[in-house]
């Protein structure tokens, strides 16, 4: 086990900036999920602590050790791909037992030198991973012969034999259906409080973030945005990037004033209080962007702002109610079926806690 | 941690084929056969008049001796066949094969596939060489046979070697053209291989420890198999075929020790009984070469769906 240190790294492709300047110290036996876009960098990040690309600028470190030229295979990291990546032409054992077959490992405790594993202890782990991950009735079979979730449970165990200090996961989820993927989130969850080594796992669906993270590191165009809990991220994001990537709908964000007394917001159709506990309050009649996720709008007759209802959804449990205000459009969240209907005007209110403030130019969250 | 997947095969349930073989043979009804017959007709068509009514008559060929040159022909049925396929002449033509094939076919695609490891890589400007290692394949064999006979003229040539004229060297030195073309051929076929191998499965063999020997011995070689067996397989019938490179060169010499069945078949000009004989010996050897490649390899070949 050990922590992974991104110390100023950069990768550049000739012009294009793939990883820009990231900085992020992930603590040892920490789940943490790099969160972003495609695009975003969050790949290109795992497979420089895969050794998989070169590292333009900066250093980074596995433990204490700068790993920036040390060769994939001595790192004693292992890496689960999107595709699973398994080998085609061997059995499921084989495939599992493949790297205890050509690393060695310091099973002798680490001031003793590295060695191969005897057969016997190489059977001993494979039987255990197998046993972890449900495989043993399939380890006689070839990749081809099992189903998509059985695939990706080898190449767990692929991963998870050898005994690395970091496991690396580049979106393993994706290739499942949904049913399986629900599923699978909980085990990896599990499989991680079991064997608490540290996970580095790149995706891009929040709701894998939010449920499977002890720590979410948000990325936009080669740029770390946040790191945080998951629900630092959705309490307090820092700018209107991570308010609308977390949260499905993402949070409602349109333009408004401070009012000429300081003490409100203005906004087309009405007013919303301001932010409780805001440190600075912006100068009276400044413009500003106000951010309200879908859940923290509450239909009310006494509420303060009006809107006009555009579309009602109804999804069984909750219905999502879009409306105007102004040329921005709002979702409300609303439990149950709601007695709105299209082209019906709508009050709506907000517990000053759930209000959130950020600059219009620079998009940075001021409250 | 507990495992129960939704699409999981239950505990001991037969794995399931490939949904190519998974119908069950006899399960065709008769109208799907019509029907499957009717689109057969045409290609059948041209197989009969260009490929099973020629060797029907080539095989009644085998059975007339030629009298006097040619002139006339006897009826003598099947002895012909059992006299020309045991006698000397037929065995030494077939060595000479052999001795062709045994040049052309290791060499040619061991060559060609290390070539193709070499080149698999994403370099800038690696098109050129991929160009230049495939252009054998551009030129006909007698362009590259009348090359190597001028590379090795005594006078003006390149080897200045007399491979051609030494008994002991003459099938080397027409087997190097084919060695050549062979290269490039396997060049072009391997390497279309190595690029249907998922570069995650050679990353994930980087990072489980593999190093460059290895994921060549263990991973790729044996992920390209199918494509090496159909190299070899038609390496093996090209080279029991050649005719050109033989011809160009030595012209079967010196004294007949580069002879091989196809030069002998060639030389039958007064005799088209035996011709026909040693036609059908040519073709039962390579049929018999080939079905033994598949018998052999074939179980150690992975096709990936199995």
């Amino acid at each position: 086990m050990a922590s992974v240190t991104f110390d100023a790294v950069s990768k550049r492709y000739g012009e294009v900036t793939a990883v820009d300047d990231l900085n992020l110290a992930i603590e040892d036996g920490e789940f943490m999920v790099l969160l972003g876009p495609s695009g975003c960098g969050k790949t290109t990040a795992l497979r420089m602590i895969a050794g998989l690309e070169d590292i333009s600028d900066g250093k980074l470190s596995i433990g204490d050790e700068v790993v920036n030229d040390v060769d994939p295979s001595r790192r004693d990291i292992s890496m689960v791909f999107q595709s699973y990546a398994l080998y085609p032409h061997m059995t499921v054992q084989r495939n599992i037992e493949s790297p205890l077959l050509v690393r060695s490992y310091h099973v002798d405790g680490n001031d003793k030198p590295a060695r191969k594993l005897t057969k016997a202890e190489r059977d001993e782990r494979v039987a255990e991973a197998a046993r972890v991950l449900d495989l043993e009735p399939y380890l006689k079979r070839k990749p081809a012969a099992l189903s998509g979730g059985q695939r990706q449970r080898v190449a767990l165990a692929r991963a998870f034999v050898g005994r690395p200090k970091v496991f690396l996961m580049d979106e393993p989820l994706s290739n499942l259906d949904a049913k399986l993927r629900a599923q699978t989130r909980i085990e990896l969850v599990e499989l991680h409080a079991r064997v608490g080594t540290t996970v580095v796992y790149v995706t891009h669906d929040q709701v894998e973030a939010m449920t499977m993270a002890t720590r979410v590191a948000v990325m936009s165009m080669g740029k770390l945005q946040q790191v945080g809990t998951p629900q630092e991220v959705y309490a307090r994001p820092v700018n209107t990037f991570v308010a609308q990537f977390i949260g499905t709908p993402p949070m409602n964000c349109f333009p408004g004033r401070i009012s000429a007394d300081g003490t409100r917001l203005e906004v087309e159709g009405g007013t919303l209080p301001l932010p409780a506990g805001l440190v600075a309050v912006p100068a009276a009649g400044s413009t500003i962007t106000v951010g309200v996720r879908p859940e923290h709008l509450q239909v009310s007759a006494e509420g303060s702002l009006g809107v006009e209802v555009r579309a009602v959804e109804w999804l069984g449990h909750e219905c999502l109610i879009s409306a105007s205000i102004g040329d921005a459009t709002v979702v409300v969240r609303e439990a149950g079926m709601s007695a709105s209907e299209a082209g019906s005007s709508l009050q709506l209110s907000v517990d000053p806690a759930n209000v959130h403030l950020f600059d219009p130019n620079t998009t940075l969250r001021i409250g | 941690m507990s495992v129960t997947d939704a699409t999981a095969l239950p505990d001991g349930a037969p794995v399931v084929d490939a949904p190519t073989t998974s119908r069950r043979r006899g399960t065709y009804d008769a109208k799907e056969v019509g029907l499957a017959l009717l689109f057969l007709v045409p290609s059948l068509a041209v197989f009969a008049v260009f490929f099973y009514l020629p060797f029907a008559r080539l095989l009644s060929w085998g059975t007339y001796e030629s009298v006097r040159g040619g002139a006339s022909y006897n009826q003598v049925g099947i002895d012909q066949y059992r006299e020309v396929l045991g006698g000397h002449e037929f065995r030494i033509g077939l060595w000479h094969s052999l001795q062709f094939v045994l040049w052309t076919v290791p060499f040619g695609l061991v060559l060609g596939t290390l070539l193709a490891v070499a080149a698999h890589r994403r370099l800038k400007g690696i098109k050129v060489f991929q160009a230049i290692f495939s252009s054998t394949l551009a030129s006909s064999v007698a362009v590259s046979s009348v090359i190597f006979f001028f590379l090795f003229n005594p006078a003006v040539g390149f080897f200045r070697v007399s491979w051609q004229s030494s008994p002991r060297w003459a099938i080397f030195a027409a087997a190097l053209p084919a060695i050549w073309q062979n290269l490039g051929l396997s060049f072009v076929i391997v390497l279309a291989g190595l690029q249907a191998v998922p570069d995650e499965v050679m990353e994930a063999a980087r990072l489980d420890g593999y190093g460059a020997w290895r994921r060549l011995t263990r991973i790729t070689l044996p992920l390209i198999a199918p494509v090496l067996m159909f190299l070899l397989v038609i390496l093996v019938i090209y080279g029991f075929q050649a005719f050109a490179q033989i011809d160009i060169i030595t012209k079967g010499g010196p004294g007949g020790a580069s002879e091989t069945l196809v030069f002998k078949i060639f030389k039958q000009t007064q005799d088209y009984g035996k011709g026909a004989v040693l036609s059908v010996g040519l073709f039962c050897v390579t049929l018999v070469v080939t079905f033994i490649q598949f018998a052999i390899l074939d179980r150690r070949v992975h096709y990936g769906d199995e």
